[in-house]
């Protein structure tokens, strides 16, 4: 009787006021989509940097002119260096293959490429790609040597611009899951109101507090429910048609998404959904029921 | 083998015990200031009220007598003084065990305080439900209860659809279904007309009388006069009457 009571007051509570509902469904949606990007992006780009951080690859571009025993000697120096994992050679035919291949959905850009215009380079692993300094002071003036680039300098570009925009995400997810709290705030009190009556006789005849908050904290909460699901779902829709659609190109520079990742926001934008919705109902109650 | 037999000590025991059966309620020296009031509105007041006992708080407007009902609600606590309801002392209650305290007291206003959209057996089973009571038990004992107010064949009506005494019987309907040890009325006829007013007396002298202490708070000297039961008269926040058959003033 009691469950079913409660229950039916939260649904007649909810319809009361179903514009402010709406609203506050809204914007709790819109706040948890947010949440749950930022929190996804957490986890991709710590994915990302294991994936990277292995991969990574110093390139050592050589002269184009260089001699055959210039080359020979350079590579023998690269083998017998202990900081090096592995190091391979890539002649200008095999740059020319691999541009091809990278481009191959832009002719135009590959046609304009001939042999030649390529440099060799020798593709190199570091143990820790951390002591890149160390190999660039080491190789920087030696003959035959054009440029050492170390690729992780523009994947850390990359993770910053990741994390800025988890940034931005977090502080859009704030700001609205402030305005979504103030609505449930509101919304509780003029439930409160509409309820006044009922109140004032449940507190004289001596209902249990829980009994007379209990419909209002639980309304909050199926908002907070609602909210994360309707946000849920606009990730899963944003990961299948924009990250796995019309952005797909993007996931060559980042490792793709799987879906198990997605599926482990739902609780996660549910518990913090209903969670800041029922303590924001109570403290509102405690301010305007005074039980 | 039931123990039938007292010894003489036992006896004059169990007899001092009946005899000092404590007050249902107990004020002692209870002061109560309002934040930004210039003086109490009880000042120092000590009443012992007997369990069964029917009593008036009678007085002009703001001497402190409304007070005395805010105080045994619970809704207020007293600024000095200790206040005992049935032995227990209700100044040390904490906040969260007031819904239990209220349950065994029962309070009707002048205003009636009912719900218009219940019906009148609505609005005393909602009593019973709010307080975890299942509604087989309100079908047992609701219709029981309008029927004991005189409201038999009327509970399905809506309180806009009733009189002003029939409100008000619906109110102590209600304050009445968890069979209170006390009931506290303030002003209960204050909204009434004289012949209406001395039925609702009549029904509170009729719950009176199952054992249920009374304590009403009037300003109606017809009603204190007719009844002629105890009187406490209170002016500017103190006692200045306490009489066991008054009368009003």
């Amino acid at each position: 009787m009691r469950l079913k009571y409660v229950l039916s007051e939260v649904m007649v509570g909810l319809w009361r006021n179903v514009t402010m509902t709406i609203a506050m469904i809204i914007t709790m949606a819109v706040s948890l989509t947010m949440l749950g990007a930022a929190g996804l992006m957490y986890l991709q780009v710590d994915q990302m940097k294991d994936y990277y951080y292995g991969e990574i690859e110093v390139s050592i571009f050589l002269d184009k002119e260089i001699e055959e025993e210039q080359r020979a000697s350079i590579e023998s120096e690269l083998d017998a260096e202990p900081l090096v994992k592995e190091s391979r050679y890539e002649s200008k035919e095999e740059a020319i293959e691999r541009f091809k291949k990278l481009f191959e959905d832009a002719p135009d850009l590959v046609d304009a490429v001939q042999v030649g215009t390529l440099p060799p380079s020798f593709r190199v692993k570091l143990h820790n790609p951390e002591r890149f300094g160390e190999i660039y002071e080491k190789f920087k003036d030696t003959e035959g040597i054009d440029q050492i680039v170390d690729q992780r300098n523009l994947f850390e570009k990359i993770f910053k611009i990741l994390g800025a925009i988890q940034k931005m995400a977090l502080a859009a997810a704030s700001v609205m899951a402030l305005a979504a709290l103030l609505l449930v705030a509101n919304t509780i009190q003029v439930a409160a109101y509409s309820k006044r009556r009922e109140v004032a006789v449940m507190k004289l005849v001596g209902a249990s507090n829980w009994f007379i908050q209990a419909p209002f904290v639980l309304e909050a909460v199926a908002a907070g429910l609602l909210g994360a699901l309707i946000g849920f779902g606009a990730l899963a829709l944003g990961k299948q048609f924009l990250l796995d659609g019309s952005l797909q190109d993007l996931t060559t520079l980042l490792t793709p998404l799987r879906w198990d990742r997605v599926l482990l926001m739902l609780p996660f934008m549910a518990g913090a959904g209903t969670l800041f919705s029922a303590i924001t109902a109570w403290v509102t109650l405690r301010f305007y029921l005074r039980v | 083998m039931i123990r039938t037999h007292f010894s003489g000590a036992q006896y004059l025991e169990f007899a001092s015990y009946r005899v000092d059966s404590p007050p249902v309620i107990r004020l002692e020296y209870v002061t109560k200031t309002y934040p930004k009031a210039s003086r109490p509105s009880l000042d120092n007041v000590s009443v012992s009220i007997e369990k069964g006992d029917f009593v008036f708080f009678i007085g002009p407007s703001g001497s402190g007598k409304s007070t005395i009902i805010k105080l045994l609600l619970h809704e207020i606590t007293p600024t000095k003084g200790k206040i005992y309801v049935n032995n227990r002392d209700v100044t040390a209650l904490r906040s969260w065990k007031r819904p239990a305290f209220r349950r065994s007291i029962g309070c009707v206003f002048q205003d009636f305080r009912l719900l218009p959209n219940r019906t009148a057996y609505e609005n005393v089973a909602f009593a019973l439900e709010v307080i975890g009571k299942t509604k087989a038990v309100a079908r047992r004992v609701v219709p029981e209860v309008l029927e004991l107010v005189g409201l038999g064949g009327k509970e399905h009506r809506y309180p806009q659809e009733l009189s002003g005494g029939e409100q008000q019987r619906v109110a102590v309907a209600r304050a009445f279904v968890n069979k209170p040890l006390i009931l506290l009325a303030d002003e209960p006829t204050g909204n009434l007309d004289p012949d209406t007013s001395t039925e609702i007396m009549r029904l509170l002298d009729r719950i009176n009388r199952t054992g249920t202490t009374v304590v009403m708070v009037t300003h109606d000297s017809n009603i204190v006069n007719q009844m002629r039961r105890r009187v406490i008269e209170i002016e500017s926040g103190r006692i200045v009457r306490d009489q066991a058959r008054g009368v009003y003033g």
